[in-house]
């Protein structure tokens, strides 16, 4: 007679604990919000129910004996090449709920990944490599529209530039932290990457979940977003940023809205979104006031008069098949900053199959959109960002080499401040104090500790692109932008290496 | 009665005549008439301050959007947009506006003597002592108060410019509702409502808080307001406040 569901034992992951080495202090039972630990009143020891385990490695990083490791579930089905217990547990759950799948995280589907199959060039003989330890090496980046041509006038004191150049966000890394909403992520998370920002001289991305009002000090290393829900949106809201962003799309779900659950609303979040507490925040699929590009134009200028054309205004899609076409219209329509962003991207909740199914690498729509807005001879007009699976800094550089101006980065982010990818954000109940408002579990992230995480990992990441930089004979990064010829691939077809419009190695 | 300025809009594009608007603003005006206003757009745009506006002819797309406490009047047809993300204010319309009226609107008031477009009110939402008001005195289009979060949508379906048979919303309507209230003056057919949604009775005080603001609207345009309040009203409101709670199954 079942009484539960089929599928309970199928759990993901096992609980291996040492029983000589634990100790039964419990910490386990109260740093695991699933409450996987218990404590067992009759056998008077700490026990564990493996089938609550997510597999975060909470419990494994803070056991003071080191007794518990945390290993995937060894019990196998059935070989099935096709039938893989991935499908088999998706399937198990919707037979017992109905319910459609849902995920955090990106996706851990396999699919090519093409910065693996790109290789740097370095200098050797000619054109002598450069140790940015001992000369200098320019990282800074501007983001923003920039000229056709510049007019110099000489005046008694020297040149002056002449042209008008339009509003910037200037970046002292090629590098920003993405959207990652005020709810979505706490309020903790938020104070430690806008003062991650500041310390570096870069910019974070508030997301769709407005701007907290201890953190408007940090605007001029903010950019604030604008998306369908128009969550947070209002006058002071737009003029506190360094530059506005519309988000039409995400990489981690392209085509679908936002969904915060109420759950996750507490008061904090209810004040910068401006919704009532434990109401639903729904971001609608598109934007209702956009159907068309001339309708993007309108929600573009319509920024722009509010912030008297102060700061850019950014637009940001997932990257889908069309996505030079739709990039060369958004460009005409007067956005200063253009953002692609991958199927690998992060996400607080996605339906798992939009996530794992939708979009394509961003590699290659990185490539198409740069040969596009050249061939139109548009590319000066915006500059071109990507986000969504950056890991390390060769992917940066890569992405650059491609025709990137700068990259957005979250996962890595997050990853740095302790975030394990068990991928259940959408819960609320993250036990690395990342994805959750629960009063309990946020304080586990000191904002000051995480922000000193945040800004190494970026310097960190900047002095690896100096050295790859130097090495290539390059003193400058904006040397490198779109300058395939520094990029070969290997292991990659014709057609592969025709889009993303670099030479196989050994060419 | 504070200092008043009038600007004529005959042949200056949307840019330099918001400049002009700002402009005004900086100096003190607290009153702007806007002459032979023909489409241009963004007219009110973020304006933060209570300044009163009388706009003659039609302004264009997104009027008042994102606008905090402006009072803004126009004597014509409005074009797509206004009141988008708007915070506070109030605006008066003698004659129709166009789709996304009220789009994302958190507080304020926006009247409408006559029909409203598509995708009226869309995800207006309230907040704290903020609701958002829409009020129309004819039809409107599909999607009316879809996604609504918060706020009132009044829709009289009396001066119209649509034919007699034409239904008074359109398809769609309030799909996704998860907050607010829509009344709707007249027949609405059950097949027009969004999935989950019904008509509710309407209470006493659903009764005064729909004269409060018809009778504004008699007002602005010169209305009978006991003529509309003689109509019958259906009410329509969410089913939850977590209309897509339990659609979900987690996994990694």
């Amino acid at each position: 007679m079942l009484f539960k569901p089929i599928s309970q034992n199928f759990n993901d992951f096992v609980i291996d604990r040492d029983k000589e080495r634990c100790i039964n202090c419990e910490v386990c039972v109260r740093q695991c919000s699933y409450e996987a630990h218990f404590w067992d009143d009759a056998r008077q020891c700490v026990m564990h129910d493996n089938t609550k385990c997510v597999g975060c490695h909470r419990c494994e990083a803070l056991c003071p004996t080191g007794c518990l490791t945390i290993k995937k579930n060894p019990a196998d089905f059935r070989d099935n090449a096709l039938w893989t217990p991935t499908y088999m547990k998706h399937i198990y759950k919707q037979g017992d709920t109905g319910g459609i799948l849902l995920s955090g995280m990106g996706s851990p589907s396999a699919k090519p990944i093409y910065w693996d199959n790109l290789q740097l060039d370095a200098s050797q003989v000619t054109n002598p490599s450069i140790d940015p330890l001992r000369e200098p090496m320019e990282l800074r980046t501007y983001l923003g529209s920039k000229p056709d041509k510049v007019e110099v006038e000489e005046t008694p004191e020297g040149p002056r530039l002449k042209t008008k150049i339009g509003p910037q966000i200037k970046l002292e890394y090629p590098m920003m932290f993405s959207a990652m909403s005020f709810g979505s992520i706490n309020f903790n998370l938020h104070k430690a990457m806008a003062m991650a920002a500041t310390e570096l001289g870069i910019v974070y991305n508030t997301g769709e979940g407005g701007l907290h009002p201890t953190l408007y000090k940090y605007g001029a290393n903010t950019i604030v977003q604008v998306a369908s829900g128009r969550f947070g949106v209002h006058k002071d809201y737009l003029n506190a940023g360094a530059a506005i962003e519309i988000k039409v799309g995400q990489g981690a779900k392209p085509g679908i809205g936002g969904h915060l659950p109420g759950e996750k609303i507490d008061e904090e979040v209810s004040k910068t979104r401006m919704v009532p507490v434990g109401s639903d925040a729904i971001s609608p699929a598109p934007h209702h006031d956009i159907y068309s590009i001339e309708d993007l134009l309108q929600l573009i200028y319509a920024l722009k008069e509010a912030t008297e054309y102060r700061v850019p205004v950014s637009v940001k899609i997932a990257a889908v098949h069309n996505a030079p076409a739709i990039a060369s219209g958004i460009v005409r329509a007067g956005a200063d900053i253009v953002v692609l962003d991958g199927f690998r991207g992060g996400t607080g909740a996605a339906p798992t199959m939009i996530r794992d199914n939708v979009g394509i690498p961003v590699e290659l729509a990185l490539a198409q959109v740069d040969n596009r807005l050249r061939d139109e001879g548009i590319r000066n007009w915006a500059s071109l960002v990507v986000a969504g699976g950056t890991r390390c800094s060769a992917d940066v550089i890569k992405a650059i080499a491609l025709g990137a101006d700068a990259v957005y980065i979250a996962t890595s982010a997050l990853v740095a401040v302790g975030c394990t990818l068990c991928g259940r954000c959408y819960t609320g109940k993250c036990p690395w104090g990342i994805a959750t408002n629960e009063a309990r579990l946020k304080k586990r992230q000191n904002p000051e500790i995480a922000a000193k995480r945040l800004t190494n990992l970026v310097k960190a990441w900047g002095h690896e692109i100096q050295e790859m930089l130097g090495g290539m004979g390059l003193n400058s990064i904006e040397s490198l932008r779109g300058n395939r010829d520094k990029l070969r691939g290997i292991g990659l077809n014709e057609v592969e290496l025709d889009i993303l419009g670099v030479k196989h190695a050994g060419r | 009665m504070g200092k008043k300025v009038t600007l004529d809009a005959d042949g200056v594009y949307y840019k330099q005549l918001n400049e002009q608007i700002r402009d005004a603003i900086r100096n003190g005006a607290e009153e702007i008439e806007l002459l032979n206003v023909r489409g241009q757009r963004y007219i009110g745009n973020a304006i933060d301050k209570p300044v009163k506006f009388l706009v003659h002819g039609v302004p264009g797309q997104d009027m008042a959007a994102f606008m905090r406490g402006a009072f803004i009047r126009v004597e014509g047809n409005a074009q797509d947009g206004v009141g988008n993300t708007m915070d506070d204010g109030e605006i008066e319309i003698n004659g129709m506006a166009g789709d996304v009226l009220g789009y994302a609107m958190r507080g304020g008031r926006i009247l409408v003597k006559q029909d409203v477009g598509y995708r009226v009110g869309i995800h207006m939402k309230a907040y704290m002592d903020k609701a958002p008001i829409i009020v129309a005195g004819g039809k409107a289009g599909d999607f009316l108060g879809e996604y609504m979060a918060g706020g009132a949508i009044i829709l009289l379906g009396m001066d119209s410019t649509m034919p007699e048979n034409a239904p008074i919303t359109g398809r769609s309507l309030g799909t996704g509702m998860h907050g607010g209230v829509m009344y709707i003056r007249g027949e609405v057919p059950e097949y027009q409502l969004g999935p989950g949604l019904s008509f509710h009775p309407l209470e006493e005080e659903d009764m005064a808080f729909i004269r409060t603001h018809v009778e504004a609207w008699a007002k602005a345009f010169g209305k009978d307001a006991e003529e509309a309040m003689k109509g019958t009203f259906r009410k329509v409101k969410p089913f939850s406040k977590r209309p897509y709670g339990n659609m979900y199954v987690g996994t990694n």
